[in-house]
C-alpha cells in the first residue's frame, strides 16, 4: 500500500510531527508531580540567580556591628544576620548565581572532556583503549573530595583554581561512562553498515555515535551538578587555603 | 581462583605506580618555591640553595620522582618542613585515628542504610518506604559540615551530653575503649554515617525489590518456605553487593571526612592535610594523600577479592 502524500505539505507535517515530540513530553512530564515541584524549584533557583542582585532586600554586603548574629526573624531580617551583620536573605538570594556557576561550569568542562576522552578511548579499542581507561583508572583510587581538595590546595585558592580541580575531579567518572556506551555502539551493526559503505571514523562518529553516547552521559553529567555544588561548598568551608 | 587473586594484584601494581606519580606531580604542580614556608623573606641565595639541596629539590624531575618512591618504599616520606618531624610517623598516627572513626562510623551507618535499605525494598510505595528514601536523599545531599556544625551546637552547646571536638581528654595520642574516649567519637562518627547510610540503603532497596521479584523467591514460597526463610535468602543474595558498597565507603570515608575531622577537631588524616595545605607543608601533603590513596587501592583490592570469594556468580576471567 502506498501512502501519497502532498510534497507541498511536506514541510507542515514536518513541523508537526516535532511539535508532537514535546508535546509528548510536555504530558508526561506534567504527569509526575515530583519532576513538576522539582522543576518549580529550578526554575525559583534560576530566577534568583539572574535577577538576585535586584531582588535581594538589603546589600548583601552591608555589615553592622550593632546587629551582629541577630536570630531568624529579627525585624528587618527575615533571616537574621551573620557574624559581620550582614543580612543573612540577601546573601543567600546573591549567592545564587555563584552556586550555580560554579556547580554548571566544571561539569560542562569535564563533560566536553571527559567525553572526548571516552568517545576516543572507547572508538579506537585495542591498546590505546587500555592506556587511556588505565590512566582514567588511577584517578579512581582517589575519593573525589580528597582530590578536589588536594588540587586545590596545590593550585592555591580562587575561584578559578576551583573550577580547575572540580573539573579534573568530574573528567573521570564522565569519560568512563562514555567510554563503556561507545564501546557498546562501536559493535551495533550500523555502525558496521556506515563503515562498509564508505565512511570514515570521523564520520562514524559525529553521525552515529554522539547522537547515541552524548544521551547518557548528559544525564550523567547533570547528576554531577549537585555534588559539584556541595564539593566546592566544602572547598570554600576549607578555608580561604582551597 | 588463585589466578585471579594474581590478576588482581598485579592489575594493582601500575595503578599503585600511577598514583604515586599523581601524588608526586601534585606537589611540583603548587605554584611558588615549596621552600619559601620555611626560608625567612630575607634568607641569601646561598642559604635558599643549600636548603633546596637538603631537601632534594634541586635535582630534575624524574631524578626526584623516583628516588622519593624508592624511599617511599622503605617507608620514608621525608620530613616535614613545617614540624621537622618524619612525614610517616605522623601520617601512620593520623591514619590510625581516621580509621577508627571512620570504621565505627561506617558500621553506624551499614547497620542504619541495612535497616532502612530492607524496610523500603520490602515494603516499596509504601510509606515507611518514602520515610526511608527520604532519609536517605538527606543523608547524601545535605552538607556533611553543616550536618556537624548543627548537632555540635544541639549536643554540646545546648544539651551539653557531648563534647563538641577533640579525641579524649590524653589528646590525639592516646586512645582507649572507654566511655570517656567513645564520647569524643559519637558526633563526628554520627555525623559521617549519614553519607554510608544514605548510599547502602539506595543501593539495598533497589536491590532487595530485584531479589523479591525474581522467580526463585516464587519458587522458595511455593516449596512452602517461611517469610523468614525466604528473608534469609533474600539477605544471602544482597550481602555481596552491600559488603561492596560498604568498602569503598570506608576508602570513601578515609579520604572524605577532611571537612568533618576539621569541624570536630579529630586528629587524622583530614585534619594532617588541612594543617598541611594551610602551612604549604608539601611532603606532608604529599605523603598523606599518598598513604590516602595507597589505602583506597587496597581497599578496592579487598573488596574485590571478598566480593568473589561471596559471590560465586562473579566470572574471575
Amino acid at each position: 500500500m502506498h501512502i501519497t502524500v502532498d510534497p507541498q505539505k511536506l514541510p507542515e507535517l514536518a513541523m508537526q510531527k516535532s511539535a508532537g515530540y514535546w508535546q509528548t513530553v510536555g504530558r508526561r512530564f506534567m504527569q509526575q508531580k515530583v519532576a513538576v515541584a522539582a522543576a518549580l524549584v529550578v526554575l525559583v533557583l534560576l530566577v534568583l540567580a539572574v535577577f538576585g542582585p535586584w531582588l535581594a532586600p538589603m546589600d548583601p554586603y552591608q555589615s553592622s556591628i550593632l546587629k551582629r548574629l541577630k536570630p531568624i526573624g529579627f525585624p528587618g531580617h527575615l533571616l537574621g544576620t551573620d557574624e559581620l551583620g550582614r543580612d543573612m536573605l540577601s546573601r543567600l538570594i546573591v549567592g545564587t548565581r555563584l552556586s550555580l556557576f560554579i556547580g554548571i561550569t566544571p561539569v560542562i568542562c569535564a563533560f566536553v572532556i571527559g567525553s572526548v576522552i571516552g568517545i576516543t578511548a572507547g572508538y579506537a579499542g585495542g591498546w590505546v583503549n587500555t592506556s587511556m581507561m588505565r590512566t582514567i583508572d588511577v584517578f579512581y583510587a582517589f575519593p573525589s573530595v580528597l582530590l578536589a581538595i588536594a588540587l586545590s590546595g596545590a593550585l592555591g585558592a580562587g575561584i578559578t583554581n576551583s573550577l580547575i580541580s572540580l573539573t579534573i575531579v568530574f573528567i573521570p567518572p564522565i569519560a568512563r561512562v562514555a567510554e563503556s556506551v561507545t564501546t557498546q555502539i562501536r559493535g551495533r551493526d550500523f555502525v558496521d553498515a556506515a563503515r562498509a559503505s564508505g565512511a570514515g571514523a570521523f564520520t562514524i562518529v559525529r553521525v552515529h555515535v554522539l547522537g547515541n553516547v552524548l544521551g547518557p552521559v548528559f544525564v550523567y553529567a547533570t547528576s554531577l551538578i549537585a555534588v559539584a555544588m556541595i564539593l566546592a561548598s566544602g572547598l570554600s568551608f576549607f578555608g580561604p587555603w582551597c | 581462583m588463585l589466578v585471579f587473586l594474581w590478576r588482581r594484584l598485579l592489575y594493582t601494581l601500575p595503578i599503585m605506580l600511577g598514583v604515586a606519580l599523581v601524588c608526586f606531580a601534585l606537589v611540583h604542580l603548587a605554584p611558588g618555591d615549596p621552600l619559601v614556608s620555611i626560608l625567612p623573606p630575607d634568607a641569601s641565595a646561598e642559604l635558599q640553595a643549600k636548603l633546596k639541596e637538603l631537601y632534594g629539590f634541586n635535582r630534575s624531575y624524574p631524578e626526584q620522582f623516583v628516588s622519593w618512591v624508592w624511599r617511599a618504599l622503605q617507608g620514608d616520606l621525608g620530613t616535614s618542613i613545617a614540624s621537622n618531624r618524619p612525614v610517616f610517623s605522623e601520617v601512620m598516627m593520623a591514619v590510625g585515628n581516621t580509621l577508627r572513626l571512620a570504621m565505627v562510623a561506617t558500621l553506624i551507618g551499614f547497620l542504619f542504610g541495612c535497616l532502612f535499605g530492607f524496610v523500603a525494598g520490602y515494603f516499596q510505595n509504601s510509606w515507611l518506604d518514602k520515610l526511608a528514601s527520604l532519609t536517605s536523599v538527606l543523608g547524601v545531599s545535605v552538607p556533611h559540615y553543616w550536618l556537624g556544625m548543627v548537632l555540635v551546637i544541639v549536643f554540646s552547646s545546648i544539651l551539653m551530653w557531648l563534647p563538641p571536638g577533640g579525641a579524649g581528654p590524653g589528646g590525639s595520642g592516646d586512645w582507649a575503649w572507654d566511655w570517656e574516649h567513645f564520647k569524643h567519637m559519637l558526633l563526628p562518627a554520627i555525623t559521617m554515617s549519614v553519607i554510608p547510610m544514605g548510599i547502602i540503603s539506595r543501593t539495598l532497596r533497589a536491590l532487595v525489590g530485584d531479589i523479591l521479584a525474581q522467580e526463585f523467591i516464587v519458587g522458595l514460597r511455593a516449596k512452602g518456605l517461611t517469610d523468614f526463610g525466604i528473608f534469609l535468602h533474600v539477605v544471602k543474595n544482597a550481602a555481596p553487593t552491600a559488603l561492596a558498597v560498604m568498602g569503598l565507603q570506608l576508602g570513601y570515608l578515609l579520604g572524605g571526612s577532611i571537612l568533618i575531622e576539621t569541624v570536630f577537631s579529630w586528629p587524622g588524616t583530614g585534619f594532617l592535610l588541612n594543617s598541611a595545605i594551610f602551612q604549604r607543608d608539601l611532603p606532608l601533603l604529599q605523603g598523606t594523600i599518598l598513604v590516602l590513596a595507597m589505602f583506597f587501592v587496597f581497599l578496592n583490592l579487598i573488596v574485590d577479592v571478598v566480593q568473589t570469594l561471596l559471590d560465586p556468580r562473579i566470572s574471575r576471567s
